[in-house]
This record gives C-alpha cells, sequence and structure tokens, in this order.
C-alpha cells in the first residue's frame, strides 16, 4: 500500500473496487483496525487507531464498528439470534435478546431465531450477519465482498438491505466489491491498483 | 461473566451440534481408563495386602525376646485397631513316654487378627476353619506332634507343668510361614494356661508378640506412633517385612502396576494433545470474529479456558462413572479367576487422582495451544491464510515436560526410576521423531514409482510433514507401550513361575544325626522324594568383629542386632551351590580346606555392616574362633533348598558336634510316607512347606491378575490414543477428499488413497514401536524389575501387524464419513 490517503465522511457508503491482488481487503483491514499500517495513520471518528494495542482496538471496535464477509463468518455453535446477541454482549448493551431479535425480524428472519447457520441457506446466513452488522447501530460498516457467495437474486436483496439501513441508521458504509452494481449504489467509488488509489 | 456465560452457551451448543463431542470422548475414555486402573489396582492391591496379612495373622506385629508393655495394647485398643497376643516358646510335649520338642504358641481371645486357623478333629484329618482359639484347659496340636508322640485328639498332653487335653488336630495357622526358625512341630493353647505350664520363667527364651489389625491409615499411624515409642529389642513387622517371598511379589507387582497406570496417563496425555489441537483448529476463525467484533484477548482465552474446564470437568465424572463400572464389571469377570474370596470394595481415591491427573494434563498439554488461540489476530476474518503466531519453543515443552514429569514422579515415587523413565521416553520420542522425518523424506522417491492411490497417500504424509510426524511418533509411542506391556508381562510371569517351579522342594528336613545320614537319605529316596543338597548344621554365637566386642558396635540395620544375640546356624559346604551367587571376593579355593576363612549372605554384609577381609570371631560349643569374610554371596532364599546366612570352608567344623538338613520334593497325589520316615527316624524333624508354598502362590497369583486387568485397560487407552489421532485429521481430510472428488477421482480411488496413507503411517509407526518395545522391554526387565530377559522376535511382526492393522482400521472407520460425504457439501461449507 503506497501513498494511500483519504477521508470518508459520516453517512457516506463507500466502494473499493479494483482487481485481485490490487490491496482492497488490506486497505478494508487497516481501516477497521483489523491491521496496523507499517508507516502512516488511521483515524476513526477522531481516534487514532495506530496509537491503540490490539485489545484497545477491539473495544473501539466492539462500540462503533459493524462487519459484513463474502464468507459470512457466523460462529456455528451458536444460533442465529446468538449471534446477533453476541455484538451487544461484547459491547456491555442492556437488552441483548430483545435488540438481537428485533433486528432479526428486520432482516425477515423473525421465524427462524432458533436455527443454526448450518441450517440456514447462503443468503439467509448474510441476512443474520447483517442483522448482526447493524445490531449495535455502529458509526461504520464495513462489508468484504457481502454479496461474493451468493446468487445474483439474493444478492440483490441482500444489497437493498444494506443501503436501507445505511439511509434509515445514518451509517457510513465501506465495501470491497467485484459486483459493478453494488459499487453504483455507493455514493463514492475508490479504484485501487497495485496499491495504490488511482 | 460475560465470557462464562459465552462460554457455557456455545459449550451447549457445540456439543449438540456434535462439535465437541470428541474433544469429551477422548478425555472421558482416557480418565474412565485411568479410574478403572485405579479401582482395580487398589482393589487387588487391598488384597495382595490382605493376603500378605495372613501371613502375618495381623497388619502390624510387633515381636519380642522380651515381655512387651500393655501400654501399647491399650494405645492400640484408644486408637480402635484390633489387637491379640502371642507369645511362643519351645518346649518338650509327654505323652506318656513319648516326648518332643515343639514350638507352644499361647495366643489370646482374637487370634488370629487375619486369615484363620484350620483344624481337624483327628490327626491329618479334613481342615475346616476354627472358631475362636483353644478354650482353656485344651490345646489344639499339629497332626505330626500327635504322630510323633503317638497321641490323639482327646488325649491329654504334659506342657511343662501343666497337663491339658488335645480338643484338635492343628492343621494349619496363618503366621506359621512367617519364619523358617520355627522348625519344630506346633501346639496351639490359650494363653491364660499359660501361667500354670510355668514355662516362661525370667530369662527363657520366649517371642512374644502383639498383633494389630485395622484401617490400613489408622494402622499406618500407629505403626509410626510404635516406632517412635518401642524399646530396644523390639521388632515391628508389617506386611512388606512379613517374608521375603511376599515382600518381593508385592514390590514387583506394585512397580510393574505404577508403571502400567504412567502407560496410561500418558496415553492420556497423548490423546488431549491431540484433541486440544483439533479445537484449536477448529476455533481458529471463531477467535479471529470474536475479536472483530470487540472481544479483547483475555475474553477470548477465558472463553476457551472455561469451555475446557466444563469438559475437563464433564470428562472426569462421566470417565470417573465409566472406569467405576468397567472396574465392576471387571472384577465380576475375574471373579472365577480370583482363587479367594471377594475383593474389598474400592476406595475412592482414584477419582480424585483423576480429576487431578485430568487437570494437570490439560494444564500441561492443552493450555499452551489455548494462549496460542487467543494470539489468532483478527485479520483472519479477511485472509484465512493468517494464524496464531507459532507456538514458542518453550511454552510448547516445558507445561507438557514438568506434567510428564510429575506425573510420572507421583505414581513412582522412585527418582532413579524416574529418571530412567524420562530418559528413555526423551530418547524414543526423539528415534520416532527422526523416524518420521526419516519416512516423509523418503516419500518423494516413492512416489514417481506407485499408483496413483498409493501417490496420493504418501504425497499426504509428505507434505503435511510436521503433522505426518507428529503422528508416526504418537501412534509408535501407543504401539510400543502395548507391545512393551507385553513383554513385561511375559517376562515377569515366567519369572515368577521360573522362581516358583512346580517341583520347588515342598518337605524339609532337620536335625538328621550324622549317624543316621546315609540311612536317612537311602530311607528318603526310597520314599519317593528326590532330595535337595545335605548342608551340616552347627549352632554358634558370634563375639567380635575385627577385634571389638558387639555391645560396643552399632549396627547399620535393626537386624543386625538380632543377628548378633541370638546363636546362629553356621554350615560348610565343598561347593556354594547354584542358588548362591558370589557378588565378591572369591569361593574356596585349593588349599583353603579348614582355613578359617567364611562365606557371609549379602543380608549378613548389610544387616551387621562388614566387608571383605574382616574378621569375626565365633564361639561354637564353647571354644572361639577368628574367621575372615572371604567371599560375599547373594542368595536365591525362595530356592526352598538349605541356605545359610555364614558358610565355612571344609575341614574347620566338621569335627564340630552338629546335625544335617535337607529338602525334598515329593509329587502331589503320591503317597508321602513321611510317617514311617518319622517313625523310623525320631530325632528328624520333618516340616511341610506346602501350605508356605500355596500362601507364596497365592499372593503371586493375585499379583498376576492385577498385571492382566491393568493391561486390558492400557489396552483401551491405547486405541484412544488412536482414534484422538486419526480424528484429528479428519478435517483437513474431509476437505481434501471433496477436492479430489470434484475433480474426477472415484470415490474407490480416494478411499484407497486414504488407506495407503493410514497403511504406510501405522507401518512406520509399528515399526519404530518394536524397535522401541526391544530396547525399553531390556531396560525395564534388567533396571526396573530384575527379571531375566529374552529377546522375542514376534514382538518386530506384532508391532508392523499392529500398526498397519490398528491405524489404518482405526483411520478407515474414522475417515469413512468424510469420504462419503458430498464434495459440493463439504466445498460449500468450508472445511
Amino acid at each position: 500500500m503506497r501513498d494511500v490517503s483519504l477521508a470518508i465522511a459520516a453517512g457516506e457508503s463507500v466502494a473499493i473496487v479494483g482487481p485481485s491482488g490490487a490491496g482492497k481487503s488490506t486497505l478494508l483491514a487497516l481501516l477497521a483496525g483489523l491491521d496496523l499500517p507499517t508507516a502512516g495513520r488511521v483515524r476513526l471518528g477522531g481516534t487514532d487507531l495506530t496509537s491503540l494495542d490490539e485489545d484497545g482496538r477491539a473495544r473501539l471496535r466492539a462500540e462503533r464498528v459493524g462487519f459484513v464477509f463474502q464468507a459470512f463468518h457466523l460462529i456455528p455453535a451458536l444460533t442465529a439470534l446468538e449471534n446477533v446477541m453476541l455484538p451487544l454482549e461484547l459491547a456491555d448493551r442492556r437488552d441483548a435478546h430483545a435488540q438481537a431479535r428485533q433486528a432479526l425480524e428486520r432482516v425477515g428472519l423473525g421465524a427462524r431465531t432458533g436455527h443454526y447457520p448450518r441450517q440456514l441457506s447462503g443468503g439467509e446466513q448474510q441476512r443474520v450477519a447483517m442483522a448482526r452488522a447493524f445490531v449495535t447501530r455502529p458509526a461504520v460498516l464495513f462489508a468484504d465482498e457481502p454479496t461474493g457467495n451468493l446468487d445474483a437474486a439474493t444478492g440483490a436483496r441482500v444489497c437493498d438491505l444494506l443501503f436501507e439501513m445505511n439511509r434509515d441508521l445514518q451509517t457510513t458504509v465501506v465495501l470491497v466489491t467485484h459486483d459493478h452494481a453494488l459499487a453504483g449504489r455507493c455514493t463514492r467509488a475508490l479504484h485501487m491498483d497495485a496499491g495504490r488509489l488511482t | 461473566m460475560r465470557a462464562l456465560a459465552l462460554a457455557l452457551r456455545s459449550l451447549s451448543r457445540e456439543w449438540r451440534s456434535g462439535e465437541l463431542g470428541v474433544l469429551l470422548l477422548a478425555l472421558a475414555i482416557a480418565v474412565s481408563a485411568l479410574t478403572a486402573v485405579g479401582f482395580v489396582v487398589s482393589r487387588v492391591s487391598a488384597a495382595v495386602d490382605l493376603q500378605a496379612s495372613e501371613v502375618l495373622a495381623a497388619d502390624l506385629r510387633l515381636e519380642s525376646p522380651s515381655p512387651l508393655s500393655t501400654d501399647y495394647l491399650v494405645e492400640a485398643h484408644r486408637r480402635g485397631l484390633l489387637t491379640a497376643t502371642s507369645i511362643g516358646t519351645l518346649s518338650v510335649v509327654f505323652h506318656g513316654d513319648a516326648s518332643q520338642l515343639t514350638v507352644i504358641r499361647a495366643v489370646s481371645e482374637g487370634y488370629p487378627l487375619r486369615g484363620t486357623v484350620q483344624v481337624a478333629t483327628s490327626a491329618f484329618g479334613v481342615a475346616t476353619a476354627a472358631q475362636g482359639i483353644p478354650p482353656p484347659g485344651e490345646v489344639w496340636a499339629e497332626s505330626r506332634l500327635l504322630a510323633m508322640i503317638d497321641a490323639k485328639v482327646g488325649d491329654a498332653v504334659s506342657i511343662g507343668a501343666a497337663d491339658l487335653r488335645v480338643s484338635r488336630a492343628l492343621i494349619s495357622r496363618p503366621d506359621q510361614g512367617s519364619s523358617f526358625t520355627e522348625l519344630a512341630p506346633a501346639l496351639l493353647m490359650n494363653v491364660a494356661d499359660l501361667g500354670s505350664t510355668q514355662l516362661i520363667q525370667p530369662g527363657s527364651r520366649a517371642r512374644h508378640a502383639q498383633l494389630f489389625a485395622g484401617g490400613r491409615d489408622a494402622i499406618a499411624a500407629f505403626k509410626a506412633w510404635l516406632g517412635a515409642h518401642k524399646q530396644r529389642g523390639e521388632r515391628i513387622l508389617d506386611i512388606t517385612e512379613s517374608s521375603p517371598q511376599v515382600k518381593s511379589a508385592i514390590d514387583r507387582a506394585g512397580r510393574f502396576l505404577g508403571l502400567a497406570s504412567l502407560v496410561a496417563v500418558l496415553l492420556c496425555a497423548i490423546a488431549v494433545a491431540m484433541a486440544a489441537r483439533r479445537y484449536v483448529q477448529r476455533h481458529l476463525d471463531s477467535v479471529a470474529l470474536l475479536k472483530t467484533l470487540g472481544a479483547t484477548r483475555a475474553f477470548t482465552l477465558t472463553v476457551s479456558l472455561a469451555q475446557l474446564g466444563l469438559i475437563a470437568v464433564a470428562a472426569a465424572a462421566v470417565g470417573a462413572a465409566l472406569g467405576y463400572l468397567a472396574q465392576a464389571w471387571l472384577v465380576i469377570a475375574l471373579r472365577d479367576l480370583l482363587a479367594v474370596g471377594n475383593l474389598p470394595a474400592p476406595n475412592l481415591a482414584p477419582i480424585v487422582l483423576a480429576v487431578i491427573t485430568a487437570v494437570a494434563i490439560l494444564a500441561g498439554f492443552a493450555l499452551p495451544p489455548l494462549l496460542q488461540l487467543a494470539q489468532v489476530p483478527a485479520i483472519r476474518v479477511l485472509r484465512r491464510d493468517v494464524g496464531p503466531p507459532r507456538l514458542a519453543a518453550w511454552l510448547a515443552f516445558w507445561p507438557a515436560a514438568i506434567a510428564v514429569v510429575g506425573l510420572i514422579y507421583w505414581v513412582v515415587r522412585d527418582l532413579a526410576l524416574l529418571s530412567g523413565f524420562v530418559a528413555g521416553l526423551a530418547v524414543f520420542l526423539a528415534v520416532l521423531a527422526l523416524g518420521g522425518w526419516l519416512l516423509v523424506r523418503l516419500a518423494g522417491a516413492l512416489r514417481g514409482r506407485v499408483g496413483v492411490a498409493w501417490r496420493y497417500g504418501i504425497a499426504n504424509l509428505a507434505r503435511r510433514r510436521a503433522e505426518s510426524i507428529v503422528q508416526v511418533v504418537a501412534f509408535g509411542l501407543g504401539i510400543m507401550v502395548l507391545l512393551l506391556l507385553a513383554l513385561v508381562r511375559r517376562d515377569l510371569l515366567e519369572d515368577w513361575r521360573a522362581s516358583l517351579p512346580a517341583d520347588v522342594p515342598n518337605f524339609f528336613f532337620i536335625n538328621i544325626p550324622p549317624a543316621e545320614r546315609t540311612a536317612f537319605f537311602d530311607a528318603l529316596k526310597d520314599a519317593g522324594g528326590e532330595a535337595t543338597r545335605a548342608l551340616p548344621m552347627i549352632r554358634g554365637r558370634m563375639t567380635a568383629i575385627n577385634g571389638r566386642a558387639l555391645d560396643d558396635i552399632v549396627f547399620p540395620r535393626e537386624d543386625g542386632e538380632g543377628f548378633a544375640n541370638r546363636e546362629q546356624n553356621l554350615t560348610w559346604s565343598t561347593e556354594p551351590g547354584a542358588d548362591n551367587k558370589i557378588v565378591a571376593g572369591h569361593w574356596w579355593r585349593p588349599g583353603d580346606e579348614g582355613q578359617p576363612l567364611v562365606s557371609i549372605a549379602t543380608e549378613y554384609r548389610d544387616s551387621v555392616g562388614l566387608e571383605l577381609g574382616d574378621r569375626i570371631t565365633f564361639d561354637v560349643a564353647g571354644e572361639a574362633f577368628t574367621a575372615t569374610v572371604a567371599s560375599i554371596r547373594e542368595v536365591k532364599w525362595d530356592s526352598f533348598q538349605p541356605n545359610f546366612f555364614l558358610m565355612f570352608p571344609p575341614g574347620l567344623l566338621d569335627a564340630t558336634a552338629g546335625t544335617w538338613m535337607t529338602s525334598a520334593y515329593f509329587a502331589p497325589g503320591a503317597p508321602r510316607p513321611i510317617a514311617q520316615l518319622v517313625k523310623r527316624f525320631p530325632s528328624v524333624s520333618v516340616f511341610d512347606l506346602d501350605n508356605i508354598l500355596a500362601q507364596v502362590r497365592g499372593v503371586i497369583d493375585k499379583a498376576a491378575i492385577a498385571v492382566q486387568s491393568v493391561f486390558i485397560f492400557t489396552l483401551f487407552a491405547g486405541l484412544t490414543v488412536l482414534l484422538a489421532a486419526v480424528q484429528a485429521s479428519r478435517d483437513e481430510r474431509r476437505f481434501e477428499s471433496a477436492m479430489l472428488r470434484t475433480l474426477g477421482a472415484s470415490g474407490g480411488t480416494v478411499r484407497a488413497g486414504v488407506l495407503a496413507e493410514f497403511v504406510t503411517l501405522g507401518l512406520l509407526a509399528g515399526l519404530l514401536a518394536a524397535a522401541g518395545a526391544s530396547v525399553a522391554g531390556f531396560l525395564v526387565a534388567r533396571h526396573v524389575l530384575d527379571v531375566h530377559y529374552s529377546f522375542d522376535a514376534r514382538v518386530w511382526a506384532w508391532g508392523l501387524a499392529a500398526g498397519a492393522v490398528l491405524v489404518a482400521g482405526g483411520g478407515w472407520l474414522a475417515t469413512r464419513s468424510v469420504v462419503r460425504q458430498s464434495p459440493l457439501l463439504t466445498l460449500r461449507g468450508g472445511a
């Protein structure tokens, strides 16, 4: 990653696009504090991520950040409801159970709260992941190829949900995608190639 | 609290979805094997102790040449122990004109505290267990005594100043075999009659004994109290000192059982390490995700620790319960084999041991990978190739090493055995690792020459080099301990059997007058007895060592004083006998005849504190002479042949009046015309050793059953390790087989490849295990159990066969569902 400098405003939706190996996921990881740059700074909502230790960055994520992944990354041992409750519990929020149930109802899975991930289809799993990402009302949502593992119709429904929440909750959305339709719906697209923004 | 709640919640879910089943099963089976071994061992050792107690007629015995203070009995009563007294002396018993030197045993109510007295209504009659002791005015006389003095049950006999009625023939009593010094026939009487016989006067030779019995802990505490309060010359005997044969059997059994349970413990550790490794692999993604969602390292570590801790508790509970059931089943199955009665109830100590062991193993083998798991970076959610940082070498090694060494020490409680075992284990693991590494290197060369299935199988081994080496080491160790156990068990049992051959002499004859010697041996031969060597027996007393009076000498052992204070039996002989091994100095050389030399037994050397060249002054029949220690002999006392602590060269004591002794074997079932021999040679004393031998055999049989029980449970433990090892690589295999099938491989090809891999792995592990077992078996037989080791080529065949069959079979069963699973399902769900 070289000479990357950018600012993303609150409530914006930004797509990071580019060929494989361009450094899209690395940029996402740096923005979310999952990884640290060897040089340079990353600020998230006024906090310098590079000055925090691993646990400090984890606490910050618990308070302000949500994630959606290509491979869904639900915990297989927990039910849909428990997966959604997890970030609330980690952030010490009260009333985790009711809020999680509400979030699942919102993504249309109110009837499947007791199901385990392996009992759900790919689209359903990604909707659970969306509920998990939004349930804490994060300031920023990071999404890595959110529709990459889904067929076109299901992907479109997940996209709708994503932008609906972006709009309703004023959540900043940063997503990495190959999907031009998805990128096109964002307020801004960042093109990456060989570690640079172009 | 949040971490605990999450741990508990996901634990119950993971259990229901089958994720943690393998881990729990491995640990539970390991714990159940361990507790079952512990329970059976505790019960059988208690039975062995009980059997050994019968030889003493008590759990603990205090003996002295002078009367014992009743304070000891009072203290024992205060502690809730059972007590009895026994006073033994030698006296002549008269019946009409006939008389016989007899061991008089005056016992109190309660005798024997352990074992039973067998009596009959007529001499040599059918034995039944006696109720209580002879009532006052009555005695129970040994059948031999009745034959010698021509008396029968109902007759009155004179003992000292008293006339007492023989009400029973004495067949056997528990403590008759505890010492070979009592060679005269015995008579049991009530201690209340002892005064009227006037046998015990001040200065008269007698053996006063107090008998104690009770719970193990109470006896141990009382023994310590006695040790601190007893007077000089009073001697404590407990089951480990009751007789050399019993002591040696218990000692060997104890060591072997310790060793065997140790093997089970190590197998548990291996299984847990593998299960923990798999747990870590399975939870890499979850932990990375938790961190992404904002969990700290401490939180994720707490979740893992809590889950493992809960699994450990559940496994310990389930395992201990299974172990208890298993031992109960085993004891029922073995009941027919147990010659004497029921085993004592198990104590619950093995449960504590199992829980502590489970925790120690988890801390040593599971904690380091869990610490590693907590280090997984959150970035793994985006880049699956990122794993946890490599486990620091010290963290991977030291907790495991400390846990293993600590547990080994706990089980063997012997630093020499500990260091030997640890060194052997380290060498064996290094050799196995080297062998595994070599195979992996060679695999590349073989790949080009075999079919696709074998190429795939061997390529798997070569690609996962580190994992392959770990598995070879684990399989190798599992097979090795099974082979080692078989080897050692065989050597041990054969050695025990060999130490007591079927034709071991079962009759002792002493007091053979020199003039009747030839006639007696002829008569013995005519009666069908196979006599062993004959040795002269001369009474003598040690008076000084290197010119110093005995009173000025502090003996290194308590029984050294005993040797100094009493008359000893001396002998002379041209040959040492096959059961005597010269360990220092030299046996008589030409020209030593008639020289003042003496050969001493190692026990005598150790108790009295003697060395080669020491000069011992003896008083034999009023004449003093000084002999130089020329050799030291290791005597195999359980050969049941005449043996002496002190042997002199011929020509030195020949002129001294003495008698001869010998032992002989009479085949069972053959007529034993002992009565005629007794009648024809009235001065010769005859002793039937069959009862003593039966007691010794009983102890050894019990120990052998214990050994076999442990063997069975260690086998189960070994199979558990195999299962855990195969399970550990299951996830990777599931993914690979799906990949292969996607690429067009048939199910048959994939299966053949898996089989080829496991067969190769098993053969190598078996090969190395056979080599390891041969070397370790030799070391254990030689240095730990002190038995003869014989090389057995079948170990190699068994090792290879066991490796191939167990590993391939186990691997096959464990991966069957993996191979069968739809490739699409696998690839979609991730590995």
